[in-house]
């Protein structure tokens, strides 16, 4: 079947979908998501001759009719079948969403301090028109990239959060997204919009998990609008199953002195894509993005990122680690880019790649654009295997080689697990890592 | 001086092999069909199978299209609207010895300050110029042949060791390989070859000069080094241009071999017409220079100073195929007033313990912008190969631009790469200190900049290394900013 023709079929269905719904049709959103359906319609999904998308190839994507299904047909499963996922009372509200819509029975907005919202998208957009029409929409770029145009044109539900002018939330907040693979292969299209307000302060932590081993296709959007002063830290961790597919974009937009501080674990899916990046659109913004990937068995996690210096005297980070073994494959692209008024700017960028196994492969691009002359850039690209002398080392100590190497590769990752300082989510990082690693059962013990 | 009195006075400086030499040419009329290209042929006595492969190119060249993926941007070629073969005319009746080439040809050489007079009886270097499209000269040519080392221009290899060219000729940078190198193989009308016997190492350093004189003349000629086993041989090449104010094509293919335990040094020095300071003329440089590392132990190293062209656009690579084959990059890349450049390396490691190293240096100044972009591959059977990159960024002025684009491929997890790269200015106080020591600030940032290139000069021979450093000088004094 043509490329067209099913893009087209993805179109009937949300035909079908809103004439089941005429009142969500006149909403302010309409005119958006008109725009971005008109874009997916000719964008298509990106082909191997484009250079975002040259190592990795949707042809298994292609392949697969997917449906996007209402809100009717999402079941939530129980409370007891999702308990290793929910973090419940430890986070400062939960909200949780089953193929890309609210599911409320499972969500819990506990005791939030008065002016923040957490809340479904859906709910927000029309009783909060005034916060959010100014922001929704306008950080992820649909009118050139087709997974944001297909999401923006399937916009309708995820999370809504907002952090009032001065207000710190100390305990995260944890956002769930479930999806089930079911008969046929499925699309979930979550959309979030995070707003923190002047001076406020926040963590966000977002979840994506299967809860069979279907095969089905999340493609998210977060946006994201960091104010001044503001500071920002963002967790995702992707653990969906093997033969999932998982196209994720996190954009942030920041404001002056502002910090946005984003690690992402992508563990999960048979094909995961991740495209992060930030404007650092006011004086003396800070921004991180750090990320770990594992991939195993035939998994291809491709991690694209982009650093957008436009003022002067902001500062970057970037650590991306990858540990692949068997057939994996790792892809990462790093850009950062200095606008020529961004003087005095400063960032960093690394990539470390472990390769453990004879058929794994990683594909890295590590990339700067500078067009201002008063700055301090640099990256570095590391491609190796596990250091013999400490392998040596280790088992000159009794350690057996595989524990020993073992041990090692799970060093290499802890680097970037210890960076979360949330209990709970720290363990289950932990859990998810030794219950990776060749042997992992037997160091355990150790760790 | 102010400094934007001293980028003015600099960036004017006029280009100092503007000038232009009054030799009548004999030209092919403009355009490109495959009547050109039998006339070329034609006039080049060339045998069937030269003539065969040229169409071949020409016929795949006209499927393809005109790559648009670098990081520059100039106006549209028109492929229709150039001279594909000028030579001077008193070539036509080829010389027998130096003496009888026209002797304004001879003079062009020695205002460039190669005289084959002089190279002839005091340096040690052998060149072979070209002019245009023909081989002008050969110097030294008896002494290396004592030692049955080939050294001549391509038109005299096909006549004289067509066998040689046969086998070696788009071995490793084939017809099709993209677009500017299959429209070099259809066109292309001289060049250098080199032949090194097995086990012989070359006691001089060989050189060719290109100059584009004629206008709307393209330039594009083939290179092809061949070293036997255990062979050494060095290589330089020197380019330079008449200041036109209309954009004047270059798209070369170097093709080098190295068999068994050979080694070949490849230097260039490039100081094509870079364009005036609002961006026009200059010469359009898309070069492909591959360098195949056959045999076991064989080494190939890159060096390059990029000064001149309005755009640049090459990417000298080894195909390390050989195992314990060894690959290295070397370049300083200098962009000032409007020019461009796109130039990098590939390094792909095919056999085992293979290894390339690669350092370059961008020094962007004016309105130029500067990319590298390289890419090393190491494919399944690599064991234990490794690379080493370096890429540092100098900018010089607030309207420049410097980029990277490295691509790393790793499929064995043997191997080790590394990369790195920096970007920075020339510190106000690294200038501060040499004024306040008496040294002016265009010395100061020459010294700079000369120190920040140290590792590429200290690659490149003797006399090529003082003339690189004089050279960006040049291009470079002074943009401070």
């Amino acid at each position: 079947m043509a490329e067209k023709d099913k893009t087209q079929t993805y179109l009937q269905d949300l035909e079908r979908f809103r004439r089941a719904r005429p009142h969500e049709s006149e909403s302010w959103v309409e005119p958006i998501r008109r725009r971005a359906l008109s874009r997916f319609a000719e964008l298509g999904l990106p082909s191997p001759r484009e250079e975002d998308w040259r190592q990795t190839n949707l042809a298994p994507l292609r392949r697969l009719a997917l449906r996007w299904s209402g809100p009717e047909e999402a079941a939530a499963p129980k409370r007891t079948e999702v308990r290793d996922l929910l973090f419940g009372g430890e986070a400062a509200a939960e909200i949780v969403f089953v193929a890309g819509h609210h599911a409320p029975e499972l969500s819990s907005i506990g005791d939030l301090p008065e002016g923040a919202v957490v809340e479904s998208l859906l709910d927000g957009v029309e009783k909060r028109k005034d916060l959010l029409v100014d922001h929704l929409g306008r950080y992820a770029d649909f009118e050139t990239r087709s997974f944001a145009a297909w999401n923006t044109a399937f916009l309708r539900d995820g999370a809504f959060v907002f952090v009032p002018e001065g207000l710190a939330i100390d305990k995260p907040i944890h956002l769930l997204y479930l999806s089930r693979g079911g008969s046929e292969p499925s699309v979930a299209h979550p959309r979030n919009l995070i707003l923190v307000g002047k001076g406020a302060s926040a963590t966000v932590v977002e979840t994506y998990a299967s809860l069979d081993d279907g095969t089905f296709l999340t493609n998210a959007v977060t946006e994201i609008r960091v104010g001044e002063g503001a500071s920002l830290r963002h967790i995702k961790l992707q653990e969906e199953s093997i033969r999932a597919f998982h196209v994720g974009a996190l954009q942030a937009h920041q404001e002056r002195s502002s910090r946005f501080d984003s690690l992402s674990f992508a563990f999960g899916a048979g094909l995961a894509r991740n495209d992060a990046g930030s404007v650092l659109d006011g004086e003396g913004a800070e921004c991180v993005l750090d990320g770990l990937y594992l991939g195993r068995g035939d998994q291809l996690i491709d991690n694209h990122t982009v650093i957008q210096h436009a003022r002067p005297h902001g500062s970057s980070r970037e650590l991306y680690k990858g540990i692949l073994t068997d057939r994996a494959r790792g892809v990462f692209s790093g850009r950062i880019v200095v606008r020529p008024d961004a003087q005095k700017t400063d960032a960093k960028q690394t990539n470390q790649t472990l390769l453990l196994s004879a058929n794994a492969a990683v594909h890295t691009k590590p990339q700067l654009e500078i067009y201002a002359d008063d700055v301090k850039c640099t990256h570095g690209a590391t491609v190796g295997r596990l250091d013999e002398n400490a392998v040596f080392y280790l088992r000159s100590r009794g350690i057996e080689e595989a524990a020993a190497r073992s041990l090692l590769t799970y060093a290499f990752a802890a680097d970037l697990v210890g960076r979360v300082d949330w209990a709970p989510l720290r363990k289950r990082l932990e859990e998810l890592l030794v219950a990776r690693l060749p042997l992992g059962e037997e160091i355990r013990g150790a760790l | 001086m102010s400094s934007d009195a001293t980028i003015e006075k600099f960036t004017k400086q006029e280009y100092k092999y503007g000038f232009t030499t009054d030799v009548e040419s004999d030209a092919a009329p403009r355009g490109l069909n495959e009547e050109i290209i039998r006339l070329i042929s034609a006039k080049k006595e060339e045998p069937e199978f030269l003539l065969e492969w040229r169409l071949k190119a020409f016929r795949h060249w006209q499927t393809m299209e005109e790559p648009h993926w670098p990081n520059v941007k100039y106006p549209a070629i028109d492929y229709q609207n150039i001279i594909y073969y000028s030579a001077p005319k008193s070539m036509t009746n080829r010389p027998k010895s130096l003496d009888e080439v026209d002797p304004e040809v001879v003079r062009t050489f020695e205002k460039l300050g190669i005289s084959l007079e002089e190279q002839k009886r005091i340096t040690g270097v052998a060149v072979d110029a070209v002019f245009d499209s023909v081989s002008v000269a050969t110097t030294f040519r008896e002494k290396l042949a004592e030692l049955g080392i080939i050294f001549c221009s391509f038109s005299e290899a096909v006549r004289e060791h067509p066998e040689l060219v046969r086998k070696y000729l788009g071995s490793v940078v084939p017809h099709t390989d993209n677009f500017f190198a299959a429209l070099n193989s259809a066109v292309f009308s001289d060049g250098s070859f080199c032949y090194v016997p097995k086990g012989v190492r070359c006691p001089m350093e060989l050189s060719t000069y290109f100059r584009i004189n004629a206008i709307d003349t393209g330039q594009f000629e083939r290179t092809l080094i061949v070293a036997e086993e255990g062979s050494t041989v060095s290589y330089l090449e020197g380019c330079t241009a008449p200041m036109r104010d209309v954009n004047q094509l270059h798209a070369a293919v170097v093709e080098l071999v190295a068999l068994d335990r050979a080694t070949i040094k490849y230097s260039t020095v490039q100081n094509w017409y870079p364009g005036d300071e609002e961006g026009k003329g200059g010469i359009f440089n898309f070069v492909t220079k591959r360098g195949a590392c056959r045999g076991k132990g064989s080494k190939i190293s890159w060096t390059q100073v990029e000064t001149g062209s309005a755009i640049t656009w090459k990417y000298p690579g080894c195909i390390l195929q050989g195992d314990d084959s060894v690959g290295e990059f070397y370049s300083v890349a200098l962009t000032n007033r409007r020019q461009q450049a796109d130039t990098g390396t590939k390094m792909i490691h095919i056999g085992k313990n293979t290894r390339s190293t690669i350092v370059s240096k961008g020094i962007s100044a004016g309105r130029g912008q500067n990319t590298y972009r390289g890419l090393v591959q190491v494919m399944k059977g690599a064991e234990n190969a490794r690379n080493f990159s370096q890429c540092d960024s100098m900018l010089i002025g607030d309207k420049c631009g410097a980029h990277t684009f490295p691509y790393v491929d790793v499929r064995n997890p043997t191997a080790t790469v590394e990369h790195e790269a920096t970007t920075s200015k020339i510190g106000e106080d690294q200038v501060f200190y040499c004024n306040q020591r008496g040294i002016s600030t265009e010395d100061a940032v020459n010294m700079i900049v000369n120190g920040f290139c140290k590792e590429i000069f200290r690659e490149l021979p003797m006399e090529f290394a003082v003339e690189a450093q004089k050279l960006l000088s040049v291009s470079l004094e002074g943009s401070v900013g």
